[in-house]
């Protein structure tokens, strides 16, 4: 066991690991972050997406060990203060139907929002194509995620909240 | 549990501290960690269990893009996605952008590197075929010192390569000069997906050609036939792109398998070339359209 410090949805947070335990496990079986969750377990659902330094990555394929140091954010951390503007859209639209992919889905697209608040649809679509989603087809998701980026170009201030 | 066996991990500072940490023996072997998109995998599916990781992301030297004595340097930490948003690569080795746009998905590439990529060495690795055409060579170092070997001997077989034994990758060159070309990648679906077949395709002012293709051989391969058959030519006619597409058919050697039947890979192999080939030679003269395009989807539309 290993003693590592990551900084969790902005608190910082201690715990020893062994090195064998990938982050997924670790955040949902030891820290009670349950946003991320495990589909395949080998990289292709983008179900435990998280946000590692700002970066959406599969937690499943990697060690918990390798983070030390290193900030993540996960679902439970882009909702701390309320619903993002993206969310309250997905959830306006009624976008999701199970929900299994929908946190890999809000941080992957917020990532991209973050990085770049107008996107074209192919780039929506190209930053979503390792989230799947066996319900909706994913037209409602990528119309959403349009549709959050146009009203954040008119509305300065909703844009920031969404980038949070 | 995830992953069922045990191993330790060290995180390297420096290349020499990595190497002693590889050499330092451990029942199961001690493997150096980057992006671990595969390694980790590997780890739960039971694939590998070395006795050692260790990490080799720390080390600042593997780090990094930049222009070396004439040549494009990527250090072994470079992830895809640093990759496709660099505009050094863009400038000086567009065909790698176009392959590395096309790997897994986002949040792969993210933390996936290509030196990783071609350790992994599958046969349907998208870097290989641009890093065959633009005879690439891979920067090794050793306990005993180190050493370059070109990327067209580094491929020995499904994931086997000539790196030595305790040895690390720490980067990859690309010759800097003129030049223009494509990379095509056959999927399932638009979504990521392994390569069913892929082809790379460069071409320089003078009319040399070099093609290289994935997932369609035990490793990826050149096409030195197809090469020949397009020589000096600098704007192949539709009926040399059509020679050359059959040719491509021949020289290829792949297996049917769960994502595609050999047959359809071969036949696939030529389509791929034949659009691929008047592309590299419209972006050659300045027209064409950017790189990092789905070649298949786009010239098709």
């Amino acid at each position: 066991m290993k003693d590592i410090s990551i900084c969790l949805n902005g608190e910082v947070r201690q715990i020893a690991v062994a090195p064998n335990e990938t982050l997924l496990d670790v955040l949902r079986n030891r820290l009670g972050i349950k946003t991320p969750k495990e589909g395949c377990g080998r990289g292709d659902c983008g179900a435990c997406t998280i946000l590692l330094d700002g970066k959406a990555v599969r937690s499943c394929l990697i060690l918990a060990i390798e983070v030390h140091g290193q900030s993540i954010t996960t679902l439970e951390g882009v909702g701390a203060n309320g619903l993002t503007a993206l969310q309250k859209a997905f959830v306006k639209n009624n976008v999701f139907q199970c929900g299994f992919c929908a946190s890999g889905v809000i941080l992957a697209a917020s990532a991209l929002l973050a990085e770049n608040p107008q996107p074209t649809e192919s780039e929506v679509r190209e930053a979503l194509a390792g989230n799947l989603c066996r319900c909706t087809g994913y037209e409602p998701i990528v119309e959403t995620v349009l549709a959050v980026a146009k009203q954040a170009a008119r509305q300065p201030a909703a844009s920031r909240r969404t980038r949070s | 549990m995830s992953i069922a066996c045990e191993f330790d991990y060290a995180k390297a500072v420096s290349l020499k501290d990595a190497l002693r940490l590889l050499a330092r023996r451990v029942s199961g072997g001690a493997v150096p960690l980057a992006g671990g998109t595969d390694l980790v995998a590997w780890l739960r599916d039971g694939t590998a269990a070395p006795g050692r990781l260790v990490d080799i992301k720390g080390i600042k030297a593997l780090c990094g893009i930049r222009l070396k004595a004439g040549q494009l340097w990527m250090g072994a930490n470079t992830p895809f996605a640093d990759i496709v948003e660099s505009p050094l690569v863009r400038k000086h080795a567009p065909i790698l952008v176009e392959a590395a746009g096309m790997a897994a998905s986002v949040g792969v590439r993210n933390r996936a590197t290509i030196a990783g990529n071609i350790c992994s060495a599958v046969p349907c690795c998208d870097s290989g075929p641009a890093l065959l055409v633009y005879g690439a060579r891979i920067h090794v170092a050793t306990s005993r010192g180190t050493k370059t070997i070109p990327a067209k001997r580094w491929f020995i077989g499904p994931r086997q390569t000539a790196l030595p034994k305790g040895g690390i990758v720490t980067g990859i060159s690309i010759p800097i000069a003129k030049h223009a070309g494509a990379f095509a990648k056959l999927k399932r679906y638009r979504g990521e997906d392994l390569a069913q077949a892929s082809v790379a395709v460069r071409v320089d002012p003078s009319g040399n050609w070099q093609v290289a293709y994935g997932s369609v051989a035990p490793t990826p391969i050149r096409g030195p036939q197809v090469e020949r058959v397009l020589k000096g030519v600098k704007k192949p006619d539709a009926a040399l792109v059509k020679k050359a597409a059959a040719l491509a058919e021949t020289e290829v050697a792949p297996i049917t398998d769960i994502r595609s039947s050999a047959v359809y890979r071969r036949m696939m192999v030529g389509v791929m070339l034949s659009r691929a080939i008047p592309l590299a030679v419209r972006r050659v003269s300045g027209r064409g359209p950017a790189y990092g395009i789905n070649v298949l989807e786009e010239e098709a539309s």
